[in-house]
């Protein structure tokens, strides 16, 4: 006799999958890991590597024997985070404390909630974060960026380093030297400049969002409001006082916040569910950002900004309903 | 394209069967003709065993204000009234009438295969004719069809919707009948129109189908006030409250009757038994239904016309058994269906589909832990918030959940179907619901 199987509707699926997110994700990020090996040379990927293979190691370590249970290495979330973590950092960062980061992401971050889906922080910039605060120098000290005909002919990076546009900035401006001598918007564009391994190339990330909105891994409610709220912002305070503050489109390209923008805060995991929670959410990362940066003693501050809006998602989400049929 | 706001998915709409025309299915041997196969109260047996029935004769009378006849679907002679297993194995009381050789009807319905186009009777008499017949909705609800044409006092019906959506996947008998019997089903709707007293009849249907859509465009110009509006092609258009908003842009608020906005809906397949019914004198004792799967081949596709109480065994032996691959046999569609537990158990009214799915097709993923993705908020049509219920019934707090509104779930599916962490959200909801209703009771 034949049984047959019974379950509750809808019968089908629409084949979507955790995994495939995560990898759509990864697929994202390959612009970006393009663009770091093209400016920074091979050292780029080395990092990148380093960081992806220890995030699945500590992942599985941790699974296996802390937690024992089924090892989720494969559905690529540990990658994703590896990748972030390395583009947050700078090309030449010695490889132990890109360890120690990813240790920090993984372990603490993630794993220490009780994995994938149930971290209230993303991970990475847990990492990236930690990272910052304990290695200050190393974090701060960055490779200046090779010119993209001269990548294969002079394999030495680290030669000269130098400060990011926005330490720069700051640095000027606290010194009272107004005529700072800004990069070349072209340059940040395509990603010419210093600063970490991702973050540089406003064209890679615009690719890989644009990837993501295609395959609606994400949606553009936080990119548009945080980029819109940062962009806004800044702009009044530039209209008020143009050699105190920076412009405003100097400051949507430098400093990551890009890559916050696309990458970091559409972490589906920590940001909020319903549209306007996410705009919400979004605007408050442009405002916490523009004030970091400004007023705080970091030159950057979309990290910051991005992990203080990650704690307020549980009250966003509480807050900021979906519009609910006839209502 | 109309459409409505929230929500929505698309399935694969595997709409295999549409070029099958309607056929006869054959009667059956023995006929098992539940009681209460509607929205309400089980009717009342006015037969009693041994007695001899004709087709169409009235078997069981409606008492509840909410219930609906029952008549003969055969002819032949009362077997027993006993308890029967349905489909889905639950125990309901059954008239199981042997089927005699030959076909005797009741006199007073007219089997000629002429179209009756005069529409004679009054307002009132067309919903008692409505009544008599047993006329129950054949959208899915079978909520009892003349209810909806008693307008409770203070309200007013300003719209009639006809609902030939058939959103479903696989499921193509209103596709079906719209084609094989456009007339009949116009008919049908002009007596609706008339009951209800309204100006104008919609008829709402998805966009997928062009053939009926033109078909239906070009018949409907020898009728007065009927009006074919193309919907565009999403899950669950055919529900009732999107089919409101997408077709007049009104919304019934929660626990609303489409009458509060001042519309009543009702299904293509009705229309078309609401014609037979006042128009030839013929009651409810047959359903349309399809008999599709992706395993069977073009020529098993089949979309029948069916006697009440023929077992569902009969239309697998008719196609020479079913596939060898058959994991999971669902009446209604691979969205809102439900998978049967007996095969021999009888057709109902309303019945709209028998579906054969192949292991490949029925496969579960195994559930992960939410990923907080939102793509069941923004699957649901209702704006509701499923990861929230699921968290919320797994903890115990059905009265939390319940305060989050999840009684507005109408349990389309959207929610399960679009989770890539396959977390059985609408099971989730269908269980609080349940949980829900018995802690009313109790109080």
């Amino acid at each position: 006799m034949r049984l047959l199987n019974v379950s509750g509707s809808p019968h089908v699926h629409s084949g979507e999958s955790v995994k495939r997110i995560m990898w759509d994700v990864n697929i994202a990020l390959i612009p970006l890991l393009l663009t770091a090996i093209l400016f920074f040379g091979f050292e780029a990927l080395f990092v990148c590597l380093v960081s992806v293979a220890s995030c699945l190691l500590f992942q599985w370590l941790i699974e296996k024997f802390l937690l024992k249970t089924k090892t989720t290495i494969t559905d690529g979330s540990a990658i994703v985070t590896g990748l972030l973590l390395a583009f947050n950092l700078p090309s030449n960062l010695p490889l132990w404390i890109v360890i120690i980061g990813a240790l920090v992401a993984i372990g603490i971050g993630k794993m220490s909630f009780g994995g994938l889906g149930k971290n209230p922080f993303n991970p990475a910039l847990v990492g990236r974060v930690f990272l910052l605060i304990s290695f200050p120098v190393q974090m701060t000290t960055w490779p200046r960026p090779l010119g993209i005909c001269n990548i294969f002919s002079n394999g030495a990076v680290d030669a000269t380093t130098g400060a990011t546009p926005l330490a720069a900035f700051k640095e000027a401006v606290k010194n009272g030297t107004a005529n700072f001598d800004m990069p070349n918007l072209m340059d940040a564009f395509l990603g010419h400049i210093g600063g970490s391994m991702g973050e540089v190339s406003a064209i890679a990330i615009i690719i890989g969002g644009i990837y993501m909105l295609c395959r609606r891994v994400i949606s553009w409610h936080i990119p548009v409001s945080f980029i819109g709220t940062a962009l806004v912002f800044s702009a009044i305070l530039w209209c008020i006082n143009p050699s105190h503050y920076m412009d405003p489109i100097t400051t949507i390209l430098t400093g990551g916040l890009m890559l916050g923008a696309v990458f970091m805060a559409t972490d589906m995991v920590t940001s909020p569910m319903s549209k306007w929670g996410k705009v919400v959410f979004g605007i408050g990362c442009g405002l916490l950002t523009i004030i970091i940066r400004n007023w705080g003693s970091y030159p950057e501050g979309v990290s910051f900004a991005i992990l203080l809006m990650n704690a307020c998602v549980p009250l966003i989400n509480k807050g900021f309903k979906p519009k609910r049929f006839a209502k | 394209m109309r459409t409505f706001r929230l929500g929505g998915v698309h399935p694969e709409e595997n709409k295999i069967s549409t070029n099958a025309k309607i056929e006869v299915f054959p009667l059956p041997k023995q006929a098992v003709v539940f009681l209460n196969q509607h929205l309400g109260a089980p009717a009342t047996p006015v037969v009693a065993k041994g007695d001899a029935v004709k087709t169409g004769q009235l078997i069981a009378k409606a008492e509840a204000f909410v219930c609906a006849n029952i008549h003969s679907p055969v002819t032949g002679t009362v077997n027993k009234i006993d308890t029967m297993k349905d489909i889905f194995g639950f125990n309901k009381t059954a008239i199981v009438i042997d089927v005699a050789e030959t076909e005797e009807w009741v006199e007073t319905v007219d089997t000629t295969p002429d179209i009756k186009r005069d529409i004679t009777l009054s307002q009132k008499e067309i919903v008692d004719k409505i009544k008599e017949m047993g006329i129950v909705g054949l959208g899915g609800a079978t909520f009892p069809t003349h209810i909806k044409y008693m307008i409770p006092e203070g309200k007013k019906a300003e719209y009639l919707l006809i609902n030939a959506a058939e959103c479903e996947p696989y499921l193509t008998s209103d596709h079906r009948v719209i084609l094989d019997h456009t007339e009949e089903v116009l008919i049908g709707i002009s007596v609706l129109r008339k009951a209800l007293g309204v100006p104008k009849a919609y008829i709402g249907i998805e966009n997928n189908k062009p053939e009926p859509i033109a078909r239906l465009q070009e018949m409907a110009k020898q009728f007065e006030g009927i009006e074919v509006v193309p919907l565009k092609v999403k899950y669950p258009q055919g529900a009732e409250k999107q089919l409101i908003y997408s077709i007049t842009r009104r919304s019934v608020p929660s626990g609303k009757l489409p009458i509060d906005v001042g519309c009543v809906v009702n299904n293509i397949g009705t229309a078309f038994s609401v014609y037979e019914a006042v128009q030839k004198n013929k009651p409810l004792i047959e359903t349309i239904m399809t008999l599709t799967g992706k395993s069977l081949g073009q020529q098993q596709q089949h979309n029948f016309v069916v006697r009440i109480g023929t077992p569902f065994s009969d239309l697998a032996n008719y196609i020479g058994g079913l596939p060898e691959d058959t994991c999971k046999i669902i009446s209604g569609g691979t969205m809102m269906g439900k998978a049967i537990v007996n095969i021999d158990g009888p057709i109902v009214k309303g019945t709209s589909s028998m579906l054969l799915i192949s292991e490949k097709e029925a496969y579960r993923y195994e559930e992960q832990d939410c990923i907080r993705c939102g793509k069941c908020v923004k699957a649901c049509p209702m704006g509701l918030e499923p990861y929230l219920f699921s968290s919320l019934i797994n903890n115990g707090k059905f009265q939390e959940a319940a305060d989050n509104h999840l009684m507005d779930c109408m349990e389309c599916g959207c929610c399960l179907f679009s989770c890539p962490a396959h977390k059985p959200l609408t099971d989730e909801i269908r269980l609080a619901k349940t949980k829900l209703r018995q802690m009313q009771q109790k109080k």
